[in-house]
């Protein structure tokens, strides 16, 4: 479902990522996690073309993210992606924020993106909250519509860049519950999180990056119970107690 | 000294009514100039501002040029020099037509509000870039990652949340330029200011004029700060500043 291939990306002089190549499978879950600074947030934003490479190729599906002929608005609005402080539009409702794109980008009609919404909020556990603004909701409940937002898009994978790192430890199982549900539902997901309750739970498989580099690829079982590298071990150690 | 404070309730020695009317005929070109100004300021200082935030050099260069000219030099040269060279670069009959047949305040008016426009225009693009480039990154990659192009990023994520958080500063540009719009009189408009000398012709009372027409700008920019604040009480939001 995503290939990536050879992926190196550049600040200047400074490389970020350093030939990273991976796949995930459709209805796949894949846990990125590794030591701050190591790149996952950059990684993940090259998925849907957020941030370009400099060299490798991208796939999603049969679709190559880093060609030219690309229609990448088309393409991103199929690929959901979910961020560490939630980014709603904070002028707009919380049912204008999920029938904004459902609008303007898939082009359906406004009762048609409102039942999807409406929906979609009843999913998250929020219809009560629809005509408010984001500014009104907690962070767990932002959260929660964020990840409804990119569902309203039928997503064929999902990307989530540290979920729950910005919200207060009460808050973090509602966002992660939500997001053990779309996994077992199948949805292809890759998730930058150090959350390993989540890992352990559902993923099928971790990668861990330091310094921009993938050092190891395997499955969750492999990666808690024998990791390969020095560097998974110390940061295992530290991440869990 | 005696003073003569109820000089504005006599008559004037036209027979177009009290001294109070002047000053009102004054206020009102004072206030259309300002508003004149305003709209092709706030128009283009937009445009100006969103190309700046663009990453295509040449519109940025372009900008920041514009930006740079209109600025930098004072608006009373900015005045002038639209009232020299503006006829000038006219053809024709519309040449013509704008030299003589025009009634000179209207002439002036037009020169002025140009001038005042552009000038304040490069001050508000400057405020338009900062309040979408201090909008949290977070936004672009959101509507971006939602499949909206840019310009739909722009007219339905951007602009919104970056004009409401300029409210402050758009209020005090429009104070400043009813202000600035007394530069006017320079070029022969009879404003507020041009109505000081008019009615000290056949007066002669210039301090009791000069308190009429203090208290006018008074009046009309506290009316104008009341009504911005009620629209940036509309258009707050909830928690705005906290990034989410
Ligand atoms: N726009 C940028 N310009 C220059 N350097 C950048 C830029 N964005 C990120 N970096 C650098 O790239 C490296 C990787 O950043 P990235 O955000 O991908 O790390 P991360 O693994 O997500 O870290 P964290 O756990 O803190 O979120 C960091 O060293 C960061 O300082
Ligand atoms: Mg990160």
């Amino acid at each position: 479902m995503i290939t990536l291939k050879n992926i190196s990306k550049w600040y200047g002089r400074f490389q970020v990522l350093k030939d990273c190549t991976t796949q995930v499978e459709k209805g796949e879950v894949v846990v990125v996690c590794g030591p701050s600074g190591s790149g996952k947030s950059t990684l993940i934003k090259t998925v849907n073309g957020l941030e370009p490479v400099q060299k490798g190729k991208i796939f999603i599906g049969d679709t190559e993210i880093t060609s030219n002929s690309t229609n990448l608005a088309r393409l991103r609005s199929r690929v959901g992606m979910v961020f560490q402080h939630f980014e709603l539009f904070p002028h707009l409702t919380i049912l204008k924020n999920l029938t904004l794109a459902q609008i303007k980008v898939l082009g359906r009609s406004d009762d048609e993106a409102k039942e999807k919404a409406l929906s979609l909020l009843e999913r998250v556990g929020l219809s009560a909250h629809a005509n408010k603004l984001p500014g009104q909701l907690s962070g767990g409940q932002q959260q929660r519509v964020a990840i409804a937002r990119a569902l309203c898009m039928d997503p064929v994978v999902m990307l989530f860049d540290e979920p729950t790192s910005a919200l207060d430890p009460e808050m973090v199982n509602e966002v992660l519950d939500v997001m053990v549900e779309l996994a077992y539902e199948g949805m292809t997901m890759m998730v930058v999180t150090h959350e390993m309750g989540f890992a352990r739970k559902v993923a099928n498989r971790v990668i861990f990056m330091d310094k921009g580099e993938i050092i190891e690829d395997t499955s969750k079982e492999q990666f808690f119970s024998d990791p390969q590298t020095d560097r998974a071990k110390d940061f295992l150690a530290k991440i869990i107690h | 000294m005696d003073f003569n404070w109820t000089l504005f309730f006599e008559p004037t020695p036209y027979g177009d009514g009290i001294y109070l009317n002047w000053l009102w005929n004054g206020a009102v070109v004072t206030l259309s100039l300002a508003i004149t100004s305003w709209v092709i300021a706030f128009v283009l200082g937009s445009i100006i501002g969103i190309m700046r935030t663009f990453k295509n050099k040449w519109l940025n260069t372009f900008a920041v040029a514009y930006i740079e000219l209109f600025r930098n030099i004072p608006l009373l040269a900015q005045m002038f020099i639209w009232y020299m060279l503006m006829p000038e670069m006219l053809s024709g009959a519309l040449k013509t037509w704008f030299i003589q047949d025009l009634d000179p305040n209207v002439h002036s008016f037009i020169l002025a509000a140009i001038a005042l426009g552009l000038f304040t225009s490069a001050r508000i693009a400057e405020q338009v870039r900062t309040g979408i480039q201090t909008l949290p990154v977070g936004q672009k990659y959101a509507a971006t990652a939602l499949g909206l192009s840019k310009l739909q990023m722009y007219r339905y994520i951007l602009l919104p949340n970056a004009y409401r958080k300029i409210v402050p500063t758009l209020t005090s540009e429009m104070t400043n330029i009813i202000k600035n719009s007394s530069v006017a009189s320079t070029i022969g408009l009879i404003d507020l200011i041009g109505q000081i000398d008019r009615i000290n012709e056949s007066t002669n009372s210039i301090v009791e004029i000069l308190c009429g027409v203090t208290l006018t700008f008074m009046l009309i920019n506290y009316s104008v700060i009341t009504i911005m604040r009620l629209v940036e009480k509309k258009t707050r939001l909830p928690n705005m500043m906290s990034g989410g």
